[in-house]
């Protein structure tokens, strides 16, 4: 195990200044969208078809100049793993029983400590002497590409504008232009006559820009730019379909959810700016690294930044609006509400990793906020997506899991892990989205118990392509999900058993939720698989005869994700596994997406065990096979068009029944945020008050007291039941009095007295300010 | 220095006095007039004060449109020309009583603290050093202004509008 | 001259617009007692501006000038609509917001 104390300090290793035309000239990526807006804007209507051709090149464009800026990144990377192996070479000599060992060249990352990361100067490499490294192993760094120009000057200080391009930001390029040329084209036809086509392209185009901004840029402003300019996005392609009030509601309900923790974002930036006196990523992470801020301000600027990354990417117990969010086209669920912009908080905790890093404390401890709150959402939303007849709501529920899956990951520090898992379900959920919608596009619902079953009949490419996606999902091997949940799980570092150790901290507590997150996985995956495509069909065509499957542009783009949802996780074998010559294919993702660079934390790395992968496997076939017993064998048998047994559980047990009420009101929280909450301060203070004492006290109180009374009668007759009413009732007289004083001398809504108090409170608290001070 | 006092204290007296018409008269457009009293007084203490610049734009945007502006409102509300009975709050001890506790306080607060301090002779500001500082440090307020006040024609137009 | 004694003027002036906003039940007299008290803080502004040598105060008694300008578009506006749809401008009578 790497003593992470002996990496503080650790000499300088050396730097490469990456460099290359594409990853230089990176924003013209989001500049070729952002075009594309304003031409559907203006021009969109009057084109052949309907706006839509622009928003195709342009992403298709920008998905090419995605796919140079990765090759001339791994371009970048291999040239720095030449200088590494050179100086590996005299290292090797030197302890050529450690070089012996599996060859892994690059295992053991050293991070240096330069402060300087100046504006790029292309192709200066500083190559310093090597001392002797820790294990023998050192490696290069590689400085990201960061071209920026101030933009104002205020104060005394500079507001700068660029973009900072490494693996991270890379990969995120290559996901989401990706993903959104797939929705692209999979919306002209799913959204095909609608009443607001140019409307809709013109938002994507607006989407896929400001999404393409966000994972660019250089500094915090443009961080929280980006991160409101999507959630614009995100509330009008919600909103899309607005003369239905559900869907204006939903709409409202995700813009004003995120409101509560953009507060916390900009809270958080604002603390980290002041304390690191810049704007710039890299910069902040390097003051926060090399403990230039206190650790107290770090976990502070931590705290509020985990609030905004709980709404943004729908953690408990901010994740109501995300289910209700799918109330938009379909299409717009999988790019914006699946695969990239909810990802935008663990975008945003990857980028700024040093600050959580040190903020947390993720290495020295075995718990924290984030590891928290993302193991207790990937249950708490498993369990949700249980009781949800909306296919589209189950896989919301689903991205709400995993979404906890990568919160928890960067929680327990598996930084790569985390950014691997965002990778591969990207392609999968995106791929489980686009089939949903290609069956609803066909049977015109979602509702999987009144409008589907027996689908596979009907459809076989969506059939085929959502059964490929579900087993990934599920984390099944040899498909994507497995790789990167099992990589989680190493990162937790909560498995001692049988070699495998390693990773920042016990987190056994997430571990432990892992593992059962995985289970619920593939349990709800199978409800939703029988529901779907098994049984009997119990639609209603309304004389269009048979469900038929969808046509090609909307097939294709679900067999293209398929086949990412099986190969994508062979990107990053873990270490140890199919070891050829040099590395092999091991770690090839996290080798070229985890920066090497001053500005990222010095995490350490689990080491991969058998016996955890093969449990995490058992214990997801066992999910799987549980709930396939109950829904293939039980319910099947009782009839094929059967969606649960009459006489199942929550019928028979009351705690079960208890349950499943829970679950179907989705633990209350709509309850607390819109009646409690909401309603409670829509009144103000007093209001509240007297709502409390009527609702509240009074009545938890006269429910005790009657309760009470009847036990009362039971046992000493009517003497005692009378006390205790008269007792009962008088402090509840009291209490509602109280409250209706507050409420008719305060609250009477006049202005003048509102004035008048606020007046004079100021005059009576400077008067005290003024003797006391 | 004697003559600078003397004018001080002839136009803070006329200042108060006309303050106190804004808030007492009863007839509206009265009210309206004092009111250019006051800001014309303001724009002399501003003169007084070596703030040249200030003093010339309180003219220009308070006398010569908010006034023009609040005889609009005035008209636009239908209000009578002559004396009108409904213009004050029934209860007008209250708000006499706070106004004058805050008077107290802020009195003997800034006597406290500024008993004698003396304001420095010969500082008069012309027109280039404020736009100077306006457009190089506080540009980006500046613009910020300028947005608020573009935001605020549109609300107010969106407002007051019939539909 | 003395700083005291702008700052005394100015808080003459400022709590005069207060005891204006208090009594006043007419919202356009509402409005010019607010700008006494605008005008009140603009005198502070400008004064503590020559005390220190700070061209700062006098800047930011031009923002507050600017910024009454559009509050009282707004606030007019607003009083319009009132009286649009009540046919008075008294504002003890809109009281729609009590608890």
């Amino acid at each position: 195990m790497v003593a992470l104390s002996a990496l503080a300090g650790e000499g300088p290793t050396s730097l490469i200044q990456a460099g290359g035309w594409f990853l230089e000239k990176a924003w013209i990526i989001p500049a070729l969208p952002a075009i594309s807006f304003v031409l559907i804007l203006f021009f969109g209507k009057r084109m052949k078809y309907k706006g839509a051709e622009f928003g195709i090149i342009s992403i298709a464009v920008a998905f090419i100049f995605a796919i140079c800026c990765v090759g001339q990144w791994i371009g970048q990377v291999n040239n720095a793993d030449s200088y590494t192996e050179k100086q590996q070479y005299h290292d090797e000599e030197k302890h050529s029983d450690k070089a012996a060992h599996e060859g892994i060249l690059n295992e053991e990352i050293q991070r240096t400590s330069f402060n300087e990361l100046g504006v790029a100067s292309s192709e200066e490499i500083v190559v310093s002497a090597l001392a002797e490294e820790k294990d023998g192993y050192s490696s290069v760094g590689i400085k990201p590409v960061i071209e920026r120009f101030t933009w104002w000057e205020s104060g005394g200080r500079s507001f700068q504008v660029g973009i900072m391009v490494d693996g991270l930001a890379v990969m995120m390029l290559f996901v989401v232009t990706a993903i959104s040329l797939l929705v692209h084209i999979y919306s002209t036809e799913y959204v095909a006559g609608d009443r607001r086509y140019t409307h809709y392209f013109a938002f994507l185009s607006l989407f896929s820009a400001s999404m393409l901004f966000f994972v660019l840029s250089e500094n915090i402003l443009q961080t929280i730019v980006g991160w409101e300019l999507v959630g614009v996005c995100s509330f009008a392609l919600i909103g899309h379909w607005w003369e239905e009030k559900p869907n204006s509601d939903a709409a409202l309900k995700a813009f004003l959810t995120n409101r509560v923790g953009d507060m916390g974002l900009l809270v958080g930036m604002i603390v980290l700016f002041w304390s690191a006196g810049s704007w710039s990523i890299v910069d902040i992470n390097n003051a926060a690294i090399n403990n230039e801020i206190g650790q107290s301000t770090l976990l502070i600027a931590s705290l509020c930044l985990t609030a905004a990354v709980m709404s943004k990417s729908g953690q408990f117990i901010l994740h109501t609006w995300l289910p209700d969010a799918m109330a938009g086209p379909t299409p717009v669920s999988a790019l914006i509400h699946a695969a990239t912009m909810v990802v935008a908080g663990i975008y945003m905790v990857a980028r700024l990793y040093g600050v959580f890093f040190e903020g947390f404390d993720i290495a020295g401890s075995s718990f924290n906020v984030l590891a928290l709150v993302g193991s207790v959402t990937l249950v708490g939303a498993g369990l949700l997506a249980f009781v949800q007849d909306d296919i589209k709501k189950v896989l919301a529920y689903s991205t709400v899991s995993q979404l906890g899956y990568m919160v928890m990951a960067l929680g327990v520090g598996a930084w790569t892990a985390a950014v691997f898992h965002l990778f591969t379900h990207a392609f999968f959920k995106a791929g489980l989205f686009l089939g949903a919608g290609s069956v609803s596009h066909s049977v015109h619902s979602f509702d999987m118990k009144k409008s589907m079953g027996g689908m596979r009949k009907f459809m076989p490419t969506t059939y085929k392509t959502f059964i490929v996606c579900t087993i990934a999902l599920m984390g099944l091997p040899p498909l994507a999900g497995f790789w990167s949940k099992d990589e989680i799980l190493v990162g937790t570092g909560g498995w001692g058993l049988f070699g495998g150790t390693g990773g920042n901290g016990t987190y056994v507590f997430a571990l432990v939720m892992g593992i059962i997150g995985a289970a619920l996985t593939c349990a709800y995956m199978t409800r939703v698989i029988y529901l779907t495509f098994f049984g009997e069909f119990r639609g209603d065509t309304h004389g269009h005869g048979d469900p038929h499957e969808s046509g090609k542009r909307i097939t294709i783009p679900l067999v293209i994700l398929a086949v990412m949802a099986t190969g994508a996780g062979f990107l990053n074998f873990p270490v140890g596994f199919l070891t050829g010559s040099k590395a092999g294919w091991q770690e090839r993702f996290g080798h070229y997406v985890e920066p090497v660079a001053t500005y990222f934390p010095p995490i350490a790395h689990g080491t991969p065990s058998w016996s955890l992968a093969i449990f995490s496997t058992v214990v997801a076939i066992i999910g799987v096979s549980a709930a396939g017993y109950y829904f293939f064998v039980k319910v099947n048998a009782q009839s094929p068009a059967a969606t649960e047994l009459t006489n199942g559980l929550t019928e028979k047990s009351k705690v079960a029944k208890a349950g499943h009420t829970l679950l179907k009101q989705k633990y209350y929280l709509d309850h607390l945020y819109t009646d409690i909450i909401a309603n409670g301060t829509k009144g103000p203070v007093a209001d509240a008050t007297y709502w409390t004492n009527q609702k509240g006290i009074d009545e938890a109180v006269n429910q005790v007291g009657k309760q009470t009374a009847r036990a009362a009668t039971f046992v000493y007759e009517k003497i005692d039941q009378n006390m205790v009413d008269g007792v009962v009732n008088l402090s509840g007289k009291a209490s509602e009095g109280l409250g209706e004083t507050t409420r008719t001398i305060i609250q009477r809504g006049k202005i003048h007295q509102y004035a008048a108090i606020m007046f004079a409170a100021t005059t009576i608290l400077a008067g005290l300010l003024i003797v006391f001070v | 220095m004697v003559a600078q006092n003397v004018f001080f204290g002839i136009m803070a007296l006329i200042m108060i006095c006309a303050a106190l018409k804004v808030v007492r008269t009863k007839n509206v457009v009265h009210a309206a007039l004092w009111l250019v009293v006051v800001l014309g007084g303001v724009a002399g203490q501003f003169l007084l004060l070596g703030a040249e610049f200030v003093g010339v734009t309180q003219v220009l945007v308070y006398i010569g449109a908010v006034v023009v502006l609040l005889l609009f409102g005035v008209m636009l509300t239908k209000a009578s020309l002559g004396e009108e009975a409904d213009l004050n709050m029934p209860n007008r001890t209250l708000p006499a009583i706070i106004a004058a506790l805050m008077f107290g306080v802020m009195t003997y607060a800034l006597i406290d603290t500024f008993r004698d301090t003396e304001l420095p002779r010969e500082s008069v500001t012309n027109a280039a050093t404020v736009s100077d500082s306006i457009f190089a440090d506080y540009i980006v307020p500046f613009e910020a202004v300028s947005v608020l006040l573009l935001a605020a024609l549109i609300g107010a137009v969106v407002v007051a509008r019939k539909e | 001259m003395l700083l005291v004694q702008f700052l005394l003027l100015s808080s003459v002036l400022f709590c005069i617009g207060i005891y204006g906003v208090l009594a006043r039940k007419n919202g356009v007299m509402v409005l010019m007692s607010i700008e006494l008290i605008l005008n009140a803080v603009n005198i502070n502004l400008v004064a503590f501006g020559t005390m220190t040598n700070n061209i700062a105060g006098e800047v930011f008694a031009l923002f507050v000038i600017a910024i009454a300008a559009a509050e009282v578009g707004v606030g007019l506006a607003i009083v319009l609509l009132i009286f649009r749809n009540r046919s008075s401008v008294d504002l003890s009578s809109i009281d729609s917001m009590k608890g």
